[in-house]
């Protein structure tokens, strides 16, 4: 897949460095990456022949824009801090998991898990993800182009998921403080999650999310879901919601 | 009826005895499960059950004070850049920011480090000041990730990823709002004051296989230099050995159901989960059938008390131990010279196991400021370090009995069982018979 319009215009402000890693191996390119300095130059890096492979990127810590050229495994881009990762292709369970700050972006479709227990950062994920999407997440934001599968934002603490497309089943199961959009149709909500209604506050927050996360549509055309608030404190009455 | 006529002696149920009737009662009144800290209370085959024979004519023994025998024990020596080494083979176990007073922690840090040991972060994440007074801190990667960041993940000198513990196998935690303060609900991102649940799963890996590319993924970003520990409940230690080998750890971590939680239902504790001593030997075959006994080191955890428990996990296979309940104590839980202010929790000290309400007389399981000053760090910690002395000491006296220059070197062999249930456990004999239950077809 072609870099989209965004990356092309970082790609050629500065030069790339490119990384086998079909020759350097996972450990090789990690190693690489994991040594930059804060303040390094070398800020662009292409990762070719990933291959599908686990841990790609994961613990960056430095400002730097790393390309991945095709599709990873699990765990790509896990507790990234800074770092501005894009993935060319899909992207395997626990995408971005643990994620601290920067962003992670992928093309294509991402499996189960994307974004779990994330603190910060934004993930976009512009095709669908799988279940568990943004399971317990504690900051994270994401946005999904397409639809989620079944209990995503289960015990979700903090953050914003946004879904363009459907949720599947036990959306919000058990969720805590967490915001969730969704623009198509949800199977059912988990525990605890109900509707809520959409304040100007929220329209301007899902544009700039969406806006942030360079997917077109209408924060009108969403509905907000979040936390019922009535399973924080255990209470016998409720024992059946659980 | 003639007054004159005797009488049955009133009777209880051996069955509905006083502590069921109460509970019972208990139930009836609140609706709700009783839940409270601490590990299995009831009587289980344990330590107690074994001796060990000491040297005769045919082992001679190591002169006590003149003789060395040896403590150390290196951990995660398969795959980590830096193993870490202990000088005894006692460590402090998971206890969490939260379910502890900050104070607690510190004084945790303080003992083993004076000790020549490790302890370990719990389910919230780590705190500066138990890094800071911990020479080697052992960093918990658990279900829930509260207070997960690569920094800690760097900053620890290994991970445990825990899978279960031995109060309740298969369940997750939770922290009832009392104890959510502002400190440990910043730290685990949560309102102030709700009750926090802990996960019972991982969020991104299933099984052993998932379980693999996990530990793959947290060695990357640790360059490869953490020992990893897999961390389980004694549920079913052989297979959960196996499989933790199988994913890769470095070390693996059973605790059996005499170790302690924070708050966990009082049915769970009691009636999941296997005995300590039942779990060791199947772990022990485990790493035996693949080749992996001294190469993947085992610690056992449940009930160590002394260094006799100490010595006896060792000589069934165990490379260390850990411990939690009874660290505890020595840092001044249960004290009875607080019994006045248990009395007043409806408690006595020795019993006392609300752990999760955050009223602890002796400031070690609350976050109540003014309860929780009340623990001096250096002093706890200096207890801490006496009592771990002391359990290594007892644990060398055996050894030397036993004719061992190290601790390591104890075995089944130096061992009998007073009972049939901990001879068939232990796999050892039966003192005074050479029958060992379940071998040679009886």
């Amino acid at each position: 897949m072609a870099p989209r319009d965004a990356l092309a215009r970082k790609s050629n402000e500065q030069h790339m460095i490119e990384i086998d890693l079909e020759k350097e191996g996972v450990r090789g390119v990690n190693s690489r990456l994991h040594t930059l300095a804060k303040d390094t130059n070398q800020r662009h890096w292409l990762i070719k022949n990933p291959m599908g492979q686990h841990a790609i990127a994961c613990g960056l810590d430095a400002p730097i824009i790393v390309e991945v050229g095709g599709h990873a495994g699990f765990y790509c881009g896990g507790m990234n801090k800074e770092a501005e990762i894009l993935i060319h292709g899909h992207a395997g369970p626990g995408v971005a998991e643990n994620m601290m700050s920067g962003i992670v972006r992928v093309d294509g479709n991402a499996s189960q898990s994307a974004g779990a227990t994330g603190n910060g950062g934004l993930l976009v994920i512009k095709g669908d993800a799988a279940s568990r999407c943004g399971i317990s997440m504690k900051g994270i934001d994401i946005v999904v182009g397409g639809s989620v599968g079944h209990m995503s934002a289960f015990m979700a603490q903090r953050g914003h998921l946004v879904v363009c497309g459907d949720a599947g089943e036990a959306l919000g199961d058990s969720i805590y403080e967490a915001r969730l959009y969704v623009r198509g149709k949800v199977d059912s909500l988990g525990a605890d999650c109900i509707e809520k209604k959409m304040t100007d506050h929220h329209l301007a927050k899902l544009a700039r999310l969406l806006d942030k996360a360079e997917i077109k549509a209408n924060p009108k055309d969403f509905r907000r879901f979040g936390s019922a608030r009535k399973l924080y404190n255990f209470n016998i009455d409720h024992a059946d919601a659980y | 009826m003639d007054p004159n006529t005797p009488r049955t002696t009133p009777r209880k149920s051996a069955t509905f005895d006083d502590y069921t009737l109460s509970e019972i009662r208990r139930a009836a009144t609140t609706g709700i499960y009783d839940i409270r800290g601490a590990g299995a209370k009831r009587k289980l085959p344990h330590f107690d059950d074994l001796l060990f024979l000491g040297a005769s004519i045919s082992r001679y023994p190591l002169e006590g004070y003149r003789e060395k025998c040896g403590t150390n024990v290196v951990l995660g020596t398969r795959f980590a850049k830096k193993p870490i080494e202990l000088k005894i083979p006692i460590t402090i176990a998971g206890m969490s920011f939260g379910s502890l007073s900050a104070q607690a922690k510190e004084a945790l840090g303080n003992g083993a480090t004076i000790a020549g040991t490790s302890t370990t972060t719990g389910d919230g994440g780590m705190t500066p000041e138990e890094r800071g007074h911990s020479k080697t801190l052992v960093y918990q990667y658990l279900p829930s990730r509260y207070g997960m960041n690569p920094d800690d993940l760097r900053r620890a000198d290994a991970i445990e990823v825990v899978v279960g513990q031995g109060a309740k196998p298969g369940g997750g935690g939770m922290l009832l709002g009392q104890k959510i303060s502002d400190r440990v609900a910043q730290m685990r991102c949560l309102p102030k004051g709700i009750d926090q649940r802990s996960a019972c799963r991982h969020p991104d890996w299933t099984g052993p296989d998932d379980l693999e590319i996990k530990l793959h993924e947290l060695r990357e970003i640790t360059n490869w230099e953490k020992p990893i520990y897999i961390k389980v409940g004694g549920a079913r230690p052989y297979y959960d050995t196996a499989l933790a080998v199988k994913s890769g750890a470095d070390v693996v971590v059973v605790d059996g159901m005499q170790g302690g939680t924070a708050a966990t239902q009082e049915v769970f504790i009691e009636h999941v989960g296997q005995p300590t001593l039942a779990c060791i030997r199947p772990a022990v075959q485990a790493l035996q059938d693949l080749g992996m006994h001294r190469k993947v080191q085992l610690i056992v955890s449940g009930g160590i008390r002394n260094g006799a428990d100490v010595a006896k996990a060792l000589a069934l296979g165990a490379d260390a131990v850990s411990i939690g309940t009874a660290a505890l104590v020595a840092l001044g839980d249960n004290d009875p010279h607080l019994e006045e202010e248990y009395q007043k929790l409806g408690t006595t000290a020795g019993a006392y196991d609300d752990w999760h309400e955050g009223r602890d007389p002796a400031g070690i399981t609350t976050q109540n400021p003014e309860l929780a000053k009340r623990l001096d760090p250096k002093i706890a910690g200096r207890r801490l370090a006496n009592y771990l002395k002391v359990m290594t000491l007892e644990a060398q006296t055996i050894a030397r009995a036993c004719g061992k220059n190290h601790v390591h070197n104890l075995e089944p062999e130096d061992l009998v069982a007073l009972t049939v249930e901990a001879a068939a456990m232990a796999q050892v004999p039966l003192a005074g018979t050479s029958w060992i239950p379940g071998k040679g077809g009886y």
